[in-house]
């Protein structure tokens, strides 16, 4: 740290002590916590795939079995020829897919000119909140580095039934915090212009969501 | 203080201006109305809206009582996952690191996430005097950079802009800095924002160097929160290999769980989705995803200070969700710009003061620039008690300025000024008002006291009813009592 910032350092933390000087420090333990850590409905998966559908996500629901199919359909629906799979999709998801479309894996990275060019990619998701209609992503196996689910045009996410939970408190009591992460609820979107909702601006246009009952 | 000249006209004029145009009052109408019936809707959804509001405002209460072991301990995470952080006191220091950081990458061109912070200090000017060109991403953003126009709304900055102006300002104004708006462009939004995609996905593969803000910074782990909608964000965050976010002191949270708290809050408060779009986290660097470079800016520039003043540092408990701004009966008619500030709306009357100080008009005014109605504080997630701390601030412009308010009490209705300054009661200043338009006999009040009559010059006050509601009340419940 060169002299200037540690005196800068010095200073903003002189400044709030000397504010904070003579006060009362609360602790933590005193936040009141009488929010619902839990939102119990009878089925997440339903409520999640009712939610995630509000923000105009396709929705498929599919057996283990059926799953790939409903990939595929999905693709199908987005027009889409070139698709990214990222590292640790499982097989079973991979395999199909490989039949029938151009698919790149990025491993090594694929190039962002390569990326670009691509028109879809199909992930995974560490976890997903049925009272949103929230899919979250920390990167890991099967669900790629956050470019693969930006440039490409359409996102379509297999969601296991088992990692639906509740509500937003239980999602992240799952997630790891030392992860990047990405929350997506829905295609991109902007009300900007006289607040008329547009798909599409910056990342997906498209965002499918195939709900897999693994149970 | 902050040294930031905010060049810009006091209330009370940009008022008068903004009031005059029925564009502005159409859309900011429109807009408010919208969002504010659609926050509603979510917000019923949950039966513990109150509770967790309860714990949002404790949650940052607590966080600035001992803000500054959170902030070292936020400093340490970031450090040791990777990241670095700097220390600014006020713009002109942040201004400084954010163009050596820059400078060091050799790069010339940075991309910007929306942040208010950074519009605070004047980043992208000072970035621009070192010869650095700093791109906004959000799509309000963009159209208000290229037609060097200022944000009206926190959420939507803007509104102020109808799709066929928006039209003009791409054809005109794109190709100057980089992919131009194509020639057949229509005003139909979906063109619109396809025309922005292109224009923008240009600089997001080119540009090495990006620039945020954060809505949240969690001391536990280190990481930053960055919550939107359009995805420039994402691209901002994950494309460029050097990341630098400026983030005030006041935006700490204690740890990674007080999340599910302001995750509920804020989506459901701001833009009235149960979620919004995107959200991203991110704690320092990871090797092979996103920015291998991550420095983050810990602003101050007047925020010790608000923290200093018992009633006024609730304003820093702000999670700028734009709720007060959408129920504020004075910003529904006056907008964004006539607050002259970053911080439109009620939390900008309480906010601005307290940052720039109460030395110039600008600022001063801006505490008299609401009718106490308390709709700001109903809405607000995180139950900061605006009404309260604008008559505080109204109190500390009368002793810190005792000249300016000297002059200002000199009109004729000096009475009238004194209580819409002293009082902070509704049924009292009710009353005094009523009592105005039945002096001035007219269709509207005409005149306020100054300051708030360089408000009203503007606009037809509508004569307050000869008694207010609640002498209303008393006397027909009482003539019904009288008549039994
Ligand atoms: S003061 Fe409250 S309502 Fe207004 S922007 Fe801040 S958090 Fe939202």
């Amino acid at each position: 740290m060169n002299r200037a910032s540690r005196d800068g350092r010095r200073a903003v933390l002189d400044s709030v002590r000397a504010a904070l000087a003579g006060g009362e420090r609360t602790s933590a333990e005193s936040i009141p916590r009488e929010y619902r850590r839990q939102r119990p409905v009878e089925s997440p998966a339903e409520l999640f795939r009712e939610r995630v559908a509000d923000y105009r996500a396709e929705v498929r629901a599919a057996d283990s079995a059926g799953a790939p199919e409903a990939v595929l359909r999905a693709l199908e629906h987005a027009a889409a020829g070139r698709v990214v799979l990222p590292e640790g999709l499982p097989a079973t998801w991979a395999e199909p897919l490989a039949e029938r479309y151009e698919t790149f894996d990025d491993r090594p990275p694929l190039p962002t000119a390569t990326l670009e060019g691509v028109d879809a990619v199909v992930t995974t998701c560490t976890v997903a909140i049925a009272s949103t209609g929230t899919i979250v992503l920390d990167h890991g196996p099967g669900q790629g580095r956050r470019a693969l689910t930006l440039l490409p045009d359409t996102h379509v996410c297999l969601v296991p039934a088992s990692r639906i939970v509740d509500d937003v408190p239980a999602a992240l009591a799952a997630l790891d915090p030392g992860r990047p992460m990405t929350f997506v609820s829905g295609p991109s979107a902007t009300s900007d212009i006289e607040l008329e909702r547009v798909e599409g601006v910056h990342g997906p246009r498209d965002l499918h969501v195939v709900v897999v009952d693994d149970a | 203080m902050s040294g930031v000249d905010l060049g810009m006209p006091s209330f009370p004029d940009a008022a008068r201006q903004a009031v005059r145009d029925a564009q502005l009052r159409h859309n900011l109408g429109n807009a408010t109305n919208t969002i504010r019936n659609k926050r509603a809707a979510v917000v019923g959804e949950l039966d513990d809206w109150e509770q967790l509001r309860a714990s949002g405002a404790a949650i940052k209460a607590h966080t600035l009582s001992n803000l500054d072991s959170y902030l070292e301990q936020f400093e340490s995470a970031v450090t040791a996952a990777g990241g670095t952080v700097h220390w600014a006191r006020d713009a002109a220091e942040a201004n400084r690191i954010v163009t050596e950081l820059v400078r060091e990458t050799g790069e010339t061109e940075a991309v910007k996430v929306k942040s208010m912070a950074t519009q605070e200090i004047g980043l992208n000017e000072a970035l621009a005097s070192a010869g650095i060109s700093a791109w906004e991403t959000d799509l309000a953003e963009l159209i208000v950079q290229l037609d060097e126009d200022r944000p009206s709304h926190i959420l939507v900055p803007a509104i102020h802009r109808n799709r066929s102006e928006i039209r003009e300002i791409f054809r005109r104004e794109m190709a100057g800095s980089g992919t131009p708006a194509p020639a057949d462009l229509t005003d139909d939004p979906v063109q619109l924002a396809e025309a922005a995609r292109h224009h923008l996905r240009d600089k997001f593969l080119r540009a090495r160097v990006a620039i945020s803000g954060a809505n949240f910074a969690v001391a536990e782990t280190g990481g930053l929160v960055v919550v939107e909608s359009e995805g420039n964000g994402r691209m901002c965050l994950t494309m460029p290999e050097h990341l630098i976010s400026v983030v005030g002191i006041e935006k700490v949270v204690p740890s990674w769980r007080d999340l599910e708290v302001f995750l509920q809050l804020l989506p459901r408060s701001s833009t009235g989705e149960r979620m919004n779009p995107y959200t991203s986290v991110l704690s320092g660097v990871t090797a092979g995803d996103g920015p291998s470079d991550f420095h983050v800016v810990l602003l101050d520039n007047g925020r010790s200070e608000a923290l200093a003043d018992e009633i006024g540092s609730q304003a820093l408990r702000c999670i700028r969700c734009s709720a007060c701004l959408n129920v504020c009966p004075v910003y529904e008619r006056t907008g964004g710009h006539a607050y002259g500030s970053v911080y439109p709306g009620p939390i900008g009357a309480v906010l601005t003061p307290q940052l720039y100080g109460v030395e110039s008009e600008d600022t001063a005014s801006l505490p008299y620039a609401s009718t106490l109605c308390g709709a700001c504080y109903d809405v607000c997630p995180v139950a900061i008690e605006i009404p309260e701390l604008l008559v505080h601030l109204r109190n500390r412009t009368v002793r810190e300025r005792k000249g300016w308010f000297d002059r200002l009490t000199r009109t004729a209705m000096r009475a009238m000024g004194w209580v819409f300054g002293d009082s902070g009661r509704l049924a009292r200043a009710q009353r005094v008002a009523s009592l105005g338009g039945r002096l001035f006999g007219r269709r509207g009040i005409g005149r306020l006291p100054w300051p708030l009559s360089r408000w009203t010059d503007a606009r037809d006050a509508p004569t307050p009813p000869a008694e207010s509601f609640r002498q209303w009340w008393e006397r027909t419940r009482t003539n019904d009592e009288d008549g039994r």
